[in-house]
């Protein structure tokens, strides 16, 4: 590991004063890290000022090597858990540990944790090397000016070394910004929604670079971001926040095939939710979820691409009757936007979906039959759905 | 009060970048939360740092003013006695020089905004050939030393003077257009700083929607200025009422402000009491008005939506499609100002020092300064008053620079404590009184309270460290004003990306805070030095004669009869606004942009 301070261990805790005390603190011996039930609040120092509780006891591991993804809304204390990780928030109750040794107590310097902003926070006032070079200060000339090309190299930047900060694109800043992070070889790597300040395209490819540069350098690192495209393309796991807890980690795949409530779903992008018991329902929901599980009564969440638009021909089964609102034409389909009445709404009140149709089905690129106003049959999509219990 | 002190303090508002309230982060100060050892060490240190500007703070500004405030309120009997205050206000001399100050600031105050916002408009958001030249000249008055300004108004209005037919002379009229010239600066540099950041798109947006300019002006950008405007409002008039040096050379024994009354009381009439009590009236006033400078502040403090400089500015276009446009008036108004109100006086002093006693031109005024002047009129020569001057400054100028850099750096932690802020605020309002406490009070204080300092046997008053020590007092505050809001602005997050790359808390002060500070410290030495050269209220209470300096031989070679002691006045006058205008120009240059600066 690259050494920044003459400090001989930055995985050892600088006061070993309370070995026994480490240990009773973290419940797992395991490589890594460890978060357990770890509280963060902010405010409460008058008696009159209660604060407000930003993590309500989150417990969280992360293996070496694996890239986990914070998922959650704003302001859902996921960047307070990142910065409580990082040692710049204290932990009001829980504990923090990194391959077993607790850190309380570590100031941040000496974590060995590296951490990404949202706008990079560059040094104004030192050129792109310089800025790179930073957390590496500690190495002789030749092997910093080595490691520092290597990294602008691995964020496809080579040859900005005497570039201004100033002059660098929201992008080339991100990318600076990384290799500054990647360079004094973090044990962990903090990412606070590294990518988003910037357009969609340009998050998106910068999403695939950065998971290749995590990928190749064999970084663990913890990843905050509100987009959940985002902590699908870069994560091995995500974990999903909302107001100060965790609502379920998984990996991507298993996530979106089942999520664990409907406020997890919701966040996800699934856009109705059927009670799944409803007579209409019965054969499809058999489909979709290959088996009524037992238990608690389970609702089916119909995801971005959970219905669909249909001939007249198809008539019967989980099939019913909706009133187009508009259509787009949106990455080679059409998405129609319909009215319609859910089996089990209260009130026979329609609820407004976005239902996909063959791009095919038209020839000017909206789909005939398909103008405001318009009946049309709509059905749900096994593979678009998910099981979900009921509940908040 | 001299004003020079006060006048330097309106740096123009850092480039606030956007620190979102979601950003809980910018509460955080020290971004490490050590062992109870490595905190301990560090809360030693934060102490230290706050002790050594409070003692000396303390010694060499509270005690001096208590005591002379406390003379107002203590009888011959050593008991509390208010009859001062009955007699001193049963004067009616007294209203009369109330009444002229705060008329003289009201009127000051309100033709610097008048003139000075349609200037911020022109020199700050606007784009010229010749911007930087003319935004520099405008920035003269705002460091020249008051008794330079009373020297050219005089020289310019005098009896047989460029502008002598006016009568004005010795006139309010006079006094108000002196003022006005020193405070207009003020006001451009102010409401520029600000606007030269605004973003202009809510502007164009207003404009978009169907509103004029004058109605978009008015609607939209009027009142995102407000705040600045109102700041330098609260400043001009502090210096207005408070102005000393312009006041003695330009009003003659008829107008006068409670500054100067207190000048004239101590060292005219020896009435100390009297003294005193005026310097409480003082303290009145400038306690409102800092009040309203304060609030002014933070306001603008917390105006976030800034974009960089000089994004915003629009080519200067006086005619379009063959109409005047919006640009023409405040452009034509400018240019008057810098015409005549201080290309004008500037110029006269400069053309009449060249003016040789017995008629005709040559350079005799100068060669006269290796001389004591006509009839002996002073103990030392005007060039060993020029090197006093500089001595003096230069030692006022450590002394302010590491008095005020470490409140600066103090008051610009935030800490996470309740307690730990409240303190911060405290002495953020503690080191700014000098600001608001006349400069005479502070040298004549020095004078009645420094004979046996702490009961030590030394005589700081013998020892020629008086001078210096005061000007220090005068200068800190405009030093903390300079570097502050720079370590302010610093994102929080900048210096947590340096702690998370492993860097120790006095690496990250000395990579993060140290290069970026470092540029507005360059100016606060320039400020501290130029307003320690032209210091006149406080030196002119403690420089000895032969150890004067040069606002001090220039007062006195006005006050002497004589063509040659004129002449020499004038002479001086321009080599100390020379010094002085030097100094300034290469403090702005350390501030220039340097390579990938967003500051």
């Amino acid at each position: 590991m690259v050494q920044t301070d003459p400090a001989p261990t930055r995985a050892g805790s600088p006061e070993p004063a309370r070995p026994d005390a480490a240990s009773d603190l973290v419940p797992e011996e395991g490589a890594g890290l460890a978060v357990r039930d770890v509280v963060v609040r902010y405010g409460g120092g008058a008696r009159t000022d209660p604060g407000t509780t930003a993590v309500a006891g989150v417990t969280l591991d992360v293996a070496p090597g694996e890239v986990l993804a914070l998922l959650g809304p704003s302001g859902c204390g996921k960047s307070s858990l990142l910065r409580a990780v990082a040692g710049l928030e204290p932990v009001a109750s829980g504990s923090l540990a990194w391959d077993g040794a607790d850190l309380a107590g570590v100031p941040v310097h000496r974590r060995g944790f590296g951490l990404m902003f949202q706008e990079g926070q560059l040094f104004p006032h030192r050129d792109v090397a310089g800025n790179v070079a930073y957390g590496i200060a500690g190495l002789a000339r030749a092997g910093r000016d080595a490691r520092v090309r290597e990294l602008l190299d691995v964020v496809g930047l080579a040859g900005y070394d005497r570039r201004a900060v100033a002059t660098l694109s929201g992008g080339e800043r991100q990318r600076v910004a990384l290799a500054r992070s990647l360079a004094p070889r973090p044990r962990l790597l903090l990412l606070d929604e590294p990518l988003s300040a910037l357009d969609r395209g340009l998050r998106e490819r910068l999403a695939l670079d950065l998971r290749e540069a995590l990928r190749a350098t064999g970084t663990t690192a913890v990843f905050v971001t509100h987009d959940h495209d985002e902590a699908f393309t870069v994560a091995d796991r995500v974990a999903v926040m909302d107001a100060g807890r965790l609502l379920q980690v998984a990996p991507p795949e298993d996530l979106w095939r089942a999520p664990a409530s409907r406020r997890v779903a919701q966040f996800l992008g699934y856009q109705a939710f059927v009670p799944l018991d409803d007579p209409a329902l019965v054969d499809l929901s058999a489909a979709a979820a290959g088996g009524r599980p037992a238990g608690a009564p389970h609702l089916l969440a119909v995801g971005p691409r959970g219905l669909r638009v249909v001939g007249p021909r198809r008539a019967g089964g989980a099939s019913g009757h909706a009133t187009v609102v508009g259509s787009v034409f949106r990455r080679g389909a059409v998405e129609v936007t319909v009215d319609v009445v859910l089996p089990g709404a209260d009130d026979g009140a329609p609820t407004r979906l976005v239902a996909l149709a063959a791009a095919d089905a038209g020839s000017d690129g909206v789909a005939d039959g398909l103008e405001p106003g318009a009946r049309v049959r709509v059905a749900l999509d096994r593979a678009g759905c998910a099981v979900v219990p009921d509940g908040p | 009060m001299d004003g020079d002190g006060r006048r330097l303090i309106t740096a123009p508002p850092p480039a606030e970048h956007g620190v979102s309230d979601r950003d809980r982060g910018n509460r955080v100060a020290d971004p490490v939360f050590g062992g109870r050892r490595a905190r301990a060490r560090r809360g030693l240190l934060w102490g230290v740092a706050a002790a050594v500007p409070l003692a000396f703070l303390g010694v060499f500004f509270a005690w001096p003013v208590v005591t002379l405030v406390a003379r107002g309120f203590v009888g011959a009997d050593g008991g509390l006695d208010l009859s001062g205050f009955a007699e001193v206000f049963s004067q009616p001399r007294t209203w009369r020089i109330v009444g002229l100050t705060l008329w003289q600031a009201v009127l000051g105050t309100a033709f610097s905004l008048l003139l000075g916002v349609p200037g911020a408009y022109v020199l700050y958001r606007c784009r010229f050939p010749g911007r930087r030249v003319l935004r520099a000249l405008v920035t003269v008055p705002f460091v020249l030393p008051t008794v330079v300004v009373g020297v050219a108004f005089r020289s310019l209005l005098v009896q047989g003077g460029p502008l002598g037919f006016l009568d004005l002379d010795e006139t309010f009229a006079a006094i108000v257009v002196a003022l006005v010239f020193f405070n207009y600066s003020v006001v451009v540099r102010t409401v520029g700083g600000m606007w030269e950041h605004l973003d202009p798109r809510a502007e164009q947006a207003a404009r978009a929607l169907g509103a004029t300019p004058w109605r978009a002006f008015r609607t939209v950008t009027l009142p995102a200025l407000t705040p600045a405007i109102a700041s330098a409002a609260s400043i001009v008039f502090l210096f207005c009422a408070t102005a000393f040096g312009v006041v003695l050379v330009l009003g003659g024994i008829r107008y006068g402000t409670i500054e100067t009354e207190i000048w004239i009381q101590t060292t005219q009439f020896l009435d100390l009491r009297t003294a005193a009590v005026l310097s409480v009236v003082q303290l009145v006033v400038v306690a409102a008005a800092l009040t309203v400078a304060n609030r002014a502040r933070a306001r603008r403090e917390r105006a976030l939506n800034l974009s960089p400089a000089g994004s915003s500015a629009h080519p200067l276009t006086l005619w379009r499609d063959g109409r005047p446009s919006g640009d023409l008036v405040p452009a034509a108004l400018t240019a008057a100002v810098v015409v005549v109100l201080i290309g004008l006086p500037l110029g006269t002093l400069v053309v009449r020092s060249f003016r040789v006693p017995g008629g005709g031109w040559g350079v005799d005024n100068y060669a006269n300064l290796g001389t004591t002047g006509g009839r002996n009129a002073l103990s030392v020569t005007v060039w060993e008053a020029a090197g006093n001057s500089l001595r003096t400054a230069a030692l006022a100028t450590v002394l302010a620079v590491v008095v005020g850099g470490l409140v600066a750096l103090v008051v610009s932690r935030r800490p996470r404590s309740r307690t730990g802020r409240r303190a911060i605020s405290v002495l953020d309002s503690v080191f700014m009184l000098p600001l608001g406490v006349s400069a005479v009070t502070v040298g004549f204080g020095f004078l009645v309270t420094l004979d046996r300092p702490l009961g030590l046997d030394v005589d700081l008053r013998t020892s020629g460290l008086l001078v210096p020590i005061a000007q220090a007092v005068v200068a800190t505050p405009l030093v903390v004003r300079t570097v502050l809001p720079t370590l302010r602005a610093i994102d929080p997050r900048l210096r947590e990306a340096a702690a998370t790359l492993g860097a120790a808390p006095g690496r990250v002060f000395r990579t993060v805070d140290g290069p970026i500070a470092a540029r507005s410290l360059g100016l606060a030495v320039g400020f501290a030095f130029a307003v320690s050269l032209g210091e006149f209220g406080a030196t002119s209470f403690l420089a000895r004669p032969d150890s004067a300096t040069l606002p001090v031989v220039i007062f006195r070679l006005i006050g002497r009869p004589g063509a040659e002691n004129y002449g020499m006045a004038l002479a001086a006058s321009v080599v100390l606004a020379l010094l002085t205008a030097t100094v300034m120009l290469l403090a702005e240059r350390l501030r220039g942009e340097g390579p990938g600066g967003e500051f």
